[in-house]
């Protein structure tokens, strides 16, 4: 529905209610900006030396580098929770009460658990130390995880998304279980399920984030040590966080553009209460 | 595993902080969302499309950075919430490190219950709006009467997925000083290394019981207000 539905073609008398609002809400937003400006000027947080990283080569590649190690850790955790997302959403779907019901657990278990938890768990138990497998797998695996059970839920969705149809003529014409699977569903599945992958996509990256807590390189990593160094915690808060909403905003993009052309007029998918924060799609 | 079940009163106490950040921010979230999502459906553009920025801005910036921003870079501006420790009613008080959670975890969550709110008033098929302007309901009125009640409806399994999302997010309080459930586990785990699968467990079953609850919650308010179509 579009919102212009929901109020009339303004007379004269709300067209100049709604220019006074217009004016305030003006004044209110430039006052924010303005004692916004104001309070870091007045704390000396305009000064150059505070950016001067910023722009200086090394530490712009220093930053560069720990976007890559983030995108990395994003990418490699998106794969194999693509493969731990296959592996379940089709065990979860199986016919087998004994395959099912072991998936389900899993999978229910792993949406539930905060991906701090996992991390902390991973990293404390078996990545400290010696033989330990470092902060940077801990961060995948944990993200692994917690994504693969989101994406077998996107999986399942996918799978049932695809009009009833077309299984029922694939068991009309003697296809197997796995053939109807494998030749008539994934395919049609895989065009429905991408807009979401990506989504995922974000979520992972926005996840990696989080590596900060253990210590695990990335982009706010850098921003540490580049604070650790400047003392210009501001200027490094926002430059991080305007880096990391850059990169998604492409992503979301892609999603969306992906959503355009391969899924057209049809709904996005319906995730029931995964713990998705994508807060609804607006049709 | 012993020294979890003697100093049982700590975890409770840890998934007690949970709860607490939870509710809190839960509740903030809901009203500031509804109200953010009023303004985004609104005739005034101006709000309309701030609105429109700051969910955008919000909903791509990883958590983690807004509780950097209050957390690191707040002091530097002056902004140590320490004030909050004063006010206090009667025999309650809130410490500095509740409140920043708090704030952070709304702000961050309000974006989101915002655009849930909005995909529920989408969903609202359009002669409802169209009959509600024949009837002579001005903009308030009819958000009041006619679309909210409908579009919560609508908006109830996004805004639960919202809300457990906000439920596992008050773990990222424990990196910043809060000692609640995430945080604890640290605590236990660190003391007892060779139980730590078993902690492990014990505290991911805390946090399965709670997002439970929540769904169970949010699948019977939704089988309540079900109507046939």
């Amino acid at each position: 529905m579009s919102a212009s539905v929901l109020f009339d073609a303004p007379g004269p008398r709300t067209r100049a209610r709604h220019r006074i609002y217009t004016v305030v809400a003006i004044l209110l937003l430039v006052a924010l900006a303005a004692a916004v400006v104001w309070r870091m000027n007045e704390r000396g947080q305009l000064a150059y030396d505070l950016w001067e990283p910023f722009v200086t080569p090394e530490y712009v590649q220093a930053l560069w580098q720990g976007l890559l190690d983030t995108l990395q850790m994003a990418a490699l955790s998106i794969v194999f929770a693509v493969v731990f997302g296959v592996a379940f959403g089709i065990g979860k779907l199986s016919d087998h009460a004994w395959v099912r019901w072991p998936c389900w657990l899993v999978v229910e278990f792993f949406r539930a658990v905060p991906v701090l938890l996992m991390m902390f768990f991973v990293f404390y138990s078996y990545g400290v130390g010696e033989g330990g497998i470092g902060a940077y797998w801990s961060v995948v695996i944990a993200l692994t995880v917690y994504n693969g059970a989101v994406l077998a839920e996107i999986f399942r969705a996918g799978i049932n998304a695809v009009p009833s149809g077309q299984a029922e003529a694939a068991y009309a014409i003697g296809m197997r279980k796995s053939q109807v699977m494998n030749i008539v569903l994934l395919p049609q599945a895989v065009k429905i399920m991408l807009p979401s992958i990506i989504s995922q996509c974000v979520v992972a990256l926005k996840d990696t984030s989080l590596g900060f807590a253990i210590g695990a390189p990335g982009l706010t990593y850098v921003g540490k040590q580049i604070y650790g160094e400047f003392h210009n915690q501001v200027q490094a808060a926002i430059v991080v966080s305007a880096i990391y909403i850059v990169v998604n905003l492409i992503l979301t993009g892609i999603a969306t553009w992906v959503q355009r052309k391969y899924v057209g007029e049809k709904n996005p998918l319906e995730l029931t209460r995964v713990g998705n924060l994508d807060g609804g799609r607006n049709v | 595993m012993d020294d979890l079940f003697s100093n049982f009163d700590l975890y409770l106490r840890a998934f007690g902080l949970t709860v607490g950040l939870f509710v809190v921010s839960g509740v903030v979230s809901l009203v500031v969302g509804a109200l953010l999502a009023s303004l985004r459906v609104g005739p005034v553009s101006v709000l309309a499309r701030a609105v429109s920025v700051y969910v955008t801005v919000v909903r791509n910036t990883p958590l983690l950075m807004i509780f950097i921003i209050m957390a690191i870079a707040g002091p530097r501006l002056g902004y140590t919430f320490k004030s909050v420790e004063e006010l206090s009613v009667g025999d309650w008080s809130v410490s500095a490190y509740f409140f920043r959670s708090c704030l952070a975890l709304s702000l961050y969550t309000s974006a989101f219950v915002c655009e849930a709110f909005r995909s529920g008033i989408n969903a609202v098929p359009l002669g409802q709006a169209e009959a509600a302007r024949s009837i002579g309901l001005t903009f308030p009125g009819a958000m009041r009467q006619v679309i909210l009640p409908q579009a919560m409806r609508a908006a109830l399994p996004p805004l639960t997925s919202v809300q457990i999302a906000l439920l596992k997010n008050t773990s990222v309080a424990a990196a910043f000083g809060m000692i609640e459930a995430t945080a604890r586990m640290k605590y236990f785990t660190n003391r007892n290394a060779d139980d730590r699968v078993l902690i492990f467990v014990a505290f991911a079953v805390g946090y399965v019981v709670l997002v439970e609850l929540l769904s169970l919650v949010g699948s019977r308010l939704e089988h309540r207000w079900a109507v046939a179509r």
